[in-house]
C-alpha cells in the first residue's frame, strides 16, 4: 500500500507540473508577449483553460495532503526550513488565482483590467518560480534541521544559486509546455506560428538554465551529473527525451500538430523522472548527508492504509469525471468573445 | 506582537476568511439549483437570469475559497509544524477523503459554469446540483477534522507516544456530529440571510424588482429554516460540550463556581480575578437545564479545573454572547416571514420586512465567526485537547509577526476586491438581464 500512496504522490507531482504548469505557462507568455498581441493571446488562453483551471490546480492540493497524511515529519521539516519560500508561493497562488477570476468575472470592463493582468501574469512567474526553488531546495542538501542561527536555518537553506536555477528551469518548462499546449487551441494561422515562436523562445531557455542547473550543481557540490547520468534509467529517459524532442520539432515544421502536446508531456514526465529516480526513496537530502526517505518516515500502517483506499476510490469517482470534463471542451470548446456562461 | 500570538491570529485569521467562502461556496449551488430548476420547468427567462448572476457571484467566491484554502492546506505545516508531526496522520483521513470531495465540486463546477446550452439540461442540472453536495461533503469532512481537535479519538497516547493509531475512529470522534449538524446548518442560515439582505436592499430601491424579489424568495426560505433549526442544534452542541469540555461549557457561561442548579449568565463582563461577572442577567436552573436537561444537576465551574487549563474566559464568553444573541435574531426574523408566508401574504409587500431582511444580512456570518472562536478559543491551551497544548505546536521560526502583517493586508485588500467585484456585478444587474425581457 505504501508503494501506491508514493505513486499517487509522483503522479500528482508529475500532474500539477503538466497541468498546472501549463497553466502557469499561459500567464507566463502573456509576461513575454508584445501588447498588441495580448488582447487575441488572452481570449485564446481563456478558452482554453477556463473550464479546467480550477480543477489543474487541485493536483498540489492532493500531493500536499498525502504529504501531510502520509509523511508528516517529511511535511514538517519542509515547512520549518523552507517556510519563507512556501510563503511566497502561496502569495502567488492567492494572487494568482483571484486575478485571473476577477478580470474575467468583473462585471464592468475598465481599467482595473490592467491591474489584473499584470497580477496575474507576474505572479504566473513567480509562483512556479518558488515551486522549483522549494524542490530544488529540498535535494539540494542546504536543508540543516540543526541550525540555530535564523540565516542558516531559514534563509540559506534555500537562497542558493542551485534551488534557484531549479526555479527557473520550472519557469522554462512551464512556458514550454503552454505555448505547446496553445498551439493547438487556436485556428488562426498566423497565432499559432507566434505559439510556436513562443515554444521554440522557452525552448531554448530551458536548455540555458538546465546549463545553469548543472552548473550551479557543480559549485554547490551537488552530484546532478551523477543522478542523471549515473544509471540506466537516467540515461535511457534523457535519451528519449532528447529524441522526442527532435521529433517535436520535425513536426512541427512539418505543420502536423496532432502529436506535439503528447510529446512535449512525455519530455516533461522523463525530465521529472530522472531526478527522482536515483533518489528514490530519499525526497529530502539535508545538510550533512542526513536525509528524510518516504519508506523510512512514513506515518504508521494503518494510516497508510486508510489513505491508500481513499486515493484508490477517490480516483474511480474522479478520473472518469475529469475525463469527460476534458474531452467535453475539446470536442466543443468555447468560442472566444462568447466566454460560455 | 510575540510569534505564538502572531501565529495564532494568523491561523485565525486565515480560517476566518476561508469560512466565508466555503459557506457561500456549500450553499450557494443549491440556492441556483432551485432558481436553475424553476427555469427548466417555467420557462420564465427571470429564473434563468436569477441563475446566471448568481453563478458568476459563484465562481468570483469559489476561486477566493479555492486559494484561501489551498493557503490553509500549507499553513498548517507553516505555522503548526509541532501539530501536524503527530496529528497529521491520525486526523488525516477526513482531508485526504475531503480532498476527493474537493475534486469533484472542481470539475462538477467546470460543467455547470461553462455548460450552459451545451449539454443537455437536466446533466447541466444535475453538475450544479454535484457541485453544492459536494461542496456540504467537504465541508463536513473538514469539522471532522476540527472536531478530533476537540474530542481526540483513534489513538493511544502512551509516553509521549501515538500508538495504536486508527484514522476512521478519529474522524468518527465525539464531537463530530455535534459539530458537522451545527456548521452545515450555519451555513445556510449565514449566507441565506446574507443573499436575501443584499437583494431586500435591491428591492428598496426599487431596481430589478422581479428579478431581486424571486432571488430573495429562495435565499429568505433556505435562510429562514436554518435559522429556526440552528438553536435546536445549538443546544445539541452545549449538551455535548458540557460532557466533553466542561472547561469550556464554563468559560463560555463564565461559569466560575461549580454549583447545582447552575443559573444561566446572559451578557455581563467576566472579571477573571475576582471570579464574577459583572452586570449579567442570571436566569437560576437553566444552564444546568441546558448543559445537562435537568435544573437541579451540577455543573462544573472552572474552580474545578487546574488554573493552567483555563481557556481565555472573557473572549469566549463574548463570543458565545454574540452567537446565541445573533442566532435569536435570525430566528425571530424568521418567525415573522415565515407567518407573511402563510397567514399574512400582504407583508410581503411591505417596505418594513425588507429593511429588517436588509439590516440582518450580516447577523449569520458574525455568529459564525463568533461560534468559531468559542470553539476554537474555548479549546485553549489545547492545541489537541487534553494531549497537546498550542504552545508546543508553534513553529520554530522567528519573525511570524511579519508574516501575519502580510497575510492580514492581502486578505483585507482580497475582502475589499470581492466587495468591490460584487457591488459592480449587482450594480450591472439592469444592464445585462433587463433588456432580455428579466424585468417581465
Ligand atoms: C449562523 C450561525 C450560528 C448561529 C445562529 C448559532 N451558532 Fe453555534 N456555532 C456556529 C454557528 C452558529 C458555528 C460557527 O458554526 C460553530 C463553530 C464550530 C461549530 O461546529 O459550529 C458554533 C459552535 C457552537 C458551540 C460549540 C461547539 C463545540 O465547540 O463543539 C456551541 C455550544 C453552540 N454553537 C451553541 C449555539 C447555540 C445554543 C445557539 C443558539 C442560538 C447557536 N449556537 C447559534
Ligand atoms: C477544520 C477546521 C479547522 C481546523 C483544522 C482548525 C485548526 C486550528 C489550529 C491548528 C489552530 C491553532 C492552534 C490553536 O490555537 O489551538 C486554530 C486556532 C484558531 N482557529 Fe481554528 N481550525 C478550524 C476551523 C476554524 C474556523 C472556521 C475558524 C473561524 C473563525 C477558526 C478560528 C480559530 C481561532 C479564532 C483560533 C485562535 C484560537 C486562539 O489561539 O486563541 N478555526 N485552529
Ligand atoms: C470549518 C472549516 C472549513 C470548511 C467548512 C471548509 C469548506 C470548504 C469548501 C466548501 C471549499 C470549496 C470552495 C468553495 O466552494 O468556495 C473549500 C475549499 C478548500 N478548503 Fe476549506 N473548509 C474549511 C477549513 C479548511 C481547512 C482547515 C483547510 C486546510 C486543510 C481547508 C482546505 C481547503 C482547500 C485546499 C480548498 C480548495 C479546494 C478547491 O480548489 O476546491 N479548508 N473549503
Amino acid at each position: 500500500m505504501l508503494y501506491i500512496v508514493i505513486t499517487y504522490l509522483w503522479a500528482s507531482i508529475l500532474l500539477y507540473l503538466l497541468l498546472g504548469g501549463a497553466d502557469f505557462g499561459a500567464g507566463i507568455i502573456e509576461l513575454f508577449t508584445s501588447q498588441k498581441n495580448k488582447q487575441i493571446t488572452r481570449k485564446t488562453l481563456y478558452s482554453a483553460i477556463g473550464p479546467i483551471w480550477e480543477a489543474n490546480h487541485m493536483w498540489l492540493i492532493i500531493a500536499i495532503v498525502i504529504l501531510f497524511v502520509g509523511f508528516p515529519v517529511i511535511y514538517s521539516t519542509m515547512s520549518v526550513n523552507l517556510h519563507i519560500p512556501l510563503t511566497v508561493m502561496l502569495i502567488g497562488i492567492i494572487a494568482r488565482g483571484t486575478a485571473f477570476t476577477f478580470r474575467h468575472y468583473d462585471a464592468v470592463v475598465d481599467d482595473m483590467q490592467h491591474l489584473y493582468n499584470s497580477i496575474f501574469a507576474v505572479s504566473s512567474f513567480i509562483t512556479p518560480l518558488f515551486l522549483g526553488i522549494i524542490a530544488g531546495s529540498a535535494v539540494s542538501g542546504h536543508i540543516d534541521p540543526t541550525a540555530n542561527s535564523f540565516l542558516s536555518a531559514y534563509i540559506f537553506s534555500w537562497l542558493h544559486w542551485f534551488p534557484v536555477s531549479v526555479g527557473l528551469f520550472t519557469v522554462a518548462i512551464c512556458g514550454f509546455l503552454a505555448s505547446v499546449y496553445l498551439i493547438g487551441e487556436t485556428k488562426v494561422e498566423f497565432e499559432r506560428l507566434r505559439f510556436a515562436h513562443k515554444a521554440q523562445f522557452f525552448n531554448i531557455a530551458a536548455v540555458v538554465c538546465g546549463v545553469l542547473v548543472f552548473t550551479a550543481a557543480y559549485f554547490e557540490h551537488i552530484p546532478l551529473i551523477e543522478w542523471v547520468f549515473g544509471n540506466w534509467v537516467g540515461r535511457i529517459a534523457i535519451l528519449s527525451a532528447t529524441l522526442s524532442l527532435v521529433w517535436m520539432w520535425y513536426l512541427l515544421y512539418q505543420g502536423k500538430i496532432a502529436l506535439l502536446r503528447p510529446l512535449a508531456g512525455f519530455q516533461v514526465t522523463m525530465i521529472l523522472l530522472t531526478t527522482t529516480y536515483r533518489h528514490f526513496p530519499n525526497i529530502v537530502i539535508l545538510k550533512g548527508g542526513g536525509y528524510l526517505s518516504l519508506l523510512e518516515h512514513s506515518g504508521h500502517d494503518k494510516t497508510i492504509e486508510s489513505l491508500g483506499i481513499a486515493l484508490l476510490a477517490g480516483s474511480v469517482l474522479i478520473l472518469p469525471a475529469l475525463f469527460y470534463l476534458i474531452y467535453s471542451f475539446q470536442t466543443r470548446p468555447l468560442e472566444a468573445g462568447r466566454d460560455g456562461h | 506582537m510575540n510569534d505564538f500570538l502572531a501565529a495564532r491570529s494568523q491561523m485565525a485569521l486565515s480560517l476566518g476568511f476561508h469560512i466565508i467562502f466555503s459557506c457561500i461556496g456549500m450553499v450557494m449551488p443549491f440556492f441556483m439549483a432551485v432558481a436553475h430548476y424553476y427555469y427548466l420547468k417555467t420557462n420564465q427567462i427571470v429564473y434563468k437570469n436569477v441563475t446566471k448572476a448568481w453563478s458568476k457571484g459563484v465562481a468570483i467566491f469559489f476561486a477566493t475559497g479555492a486559494v484561501s484554502g489551498t493557503v490553509l492546506s500549507f499553513e498548517l505545516g507553516l505555522l503548526w509544524p509541532g501539530f501536524m508531526k503527530h496529528a497529521g496522520p491520525i486526523f488525516g483521513m477526513p482531508f485526504s477523503l475531503e480532498g476527493t470531495a474537493f475534486f469533484i465540486e472542481a470539475i462538477a463546477l467546470g460543467f455547470f459554469l461553462y455548460g450552459w446550452d451545451r449539454f443537455n439540461k437536466w446533466f447541466h442540472w444535475f453538475t450544479g446540483v454535484v457541485v453544492g453536495v459536494s461542496g456540504l461533503a467537504s465541508g463536513i469532512l473538514v469539522v471532522a477534522a476540527n472536531a478530533w481537535m476537540n474530542s481526540p479519538a483513534g489513538f493511544d497516547y502512551v509516553n509521549g507516544e501515538y500508538l495504536n493509531i486508527d484514522p476512521i475512529a478519529a474522524m468518527f470522534n465525539d464531537a463530530w456530529f455535534s459539530q458537522a449538524l451545527h456548521m452545515t446548518i450555519a451555513a445556510f442560515a449565514a449566507t441565506g440571510f446574507a443573499v436575501a439582505g443584499v437583494h431586500a436592499m435591491m428591492i428598496l430601491r426599487g431596481s430589478n424588482v422581479l428579478f431581486h424579489t424571486k432571488s430573495f424568495t429562495i435565499a429568505a426560505i433556505f435562510g429562514c429554516t436554518a435559522a429556526i433549526l440552528q438553536p435546536l442544534s445549538g443546544d445539541i452542541s452545549a449538551k455535548d460540550v458540557a460532557i466533553r469540555q466542561p472547561a469550556k461549557l464554563a468559560a463560555m457561561e463564565a461559569h466560575f463556581h461549580t454549583e447545582k442548579s447552575a443559573s444561566l449568565v446572559v451578557g455581563g463582563i467576566p472579571d477573571e480575578e475576582n471570579k464574577k461577572v459583572d452586570f449579567a442577567v442570571k436566569l437560576p436552573g437553566f444552564l444546568s437545564f441546558l448543559a445537562h436537561g435537568d435544573f437541579e444537576s451540577e455543573v462544573t465551574g472552572l474552580d474545578k479545573i487546574p488554573a493552567e487549563n483555563h481557556p481565555p474566559v472573557a473572549i469566549t464568553h463574548y463570543a458565545f454572547q454574540i452567537m446565541v444573541g445573533m442566532g435569536m435574531a435570525m430566528m425571530l426574523v424568521a418567525v415573522l416571514y415565515f407567518i407573511a408566508l402563510w397567514k399574512q401574504r400582504t407583508w410581503l409587500q411591505k417596505d418594513w420586512l425588507f429593511k429588517l431582511f436588509a439590516f440582518t444580512t450580516p447577523l449569520g456570518f458574525i455568529a459564525v465567526e463568533a461560534g468559531w472562536t468559542v470553539t476554537e478559543v474555548g479549546r485553549q491551551p489545547w492545541i489537541i485537547y487534553g494531549v497537546m497544548r498550542t504552545a508546543d505546536a508553534v513553529t520554530p521560526m522567528p519573525g511570524i509577526a511579519y508574516s501575519f502583517y502580510l497575510f492580514t493586508a492581502i486578505y483585507f485588500s482580497l475582502a475589499l476586491f470581492v466587495i468591490f467585484m460584487l457591488y459592480r456585478q449587482i450594480k450591472m444587474v439592469g444592464m445585462l438581464y433587463d433588456h432580455t425581457g428579466g424585468g417581465v
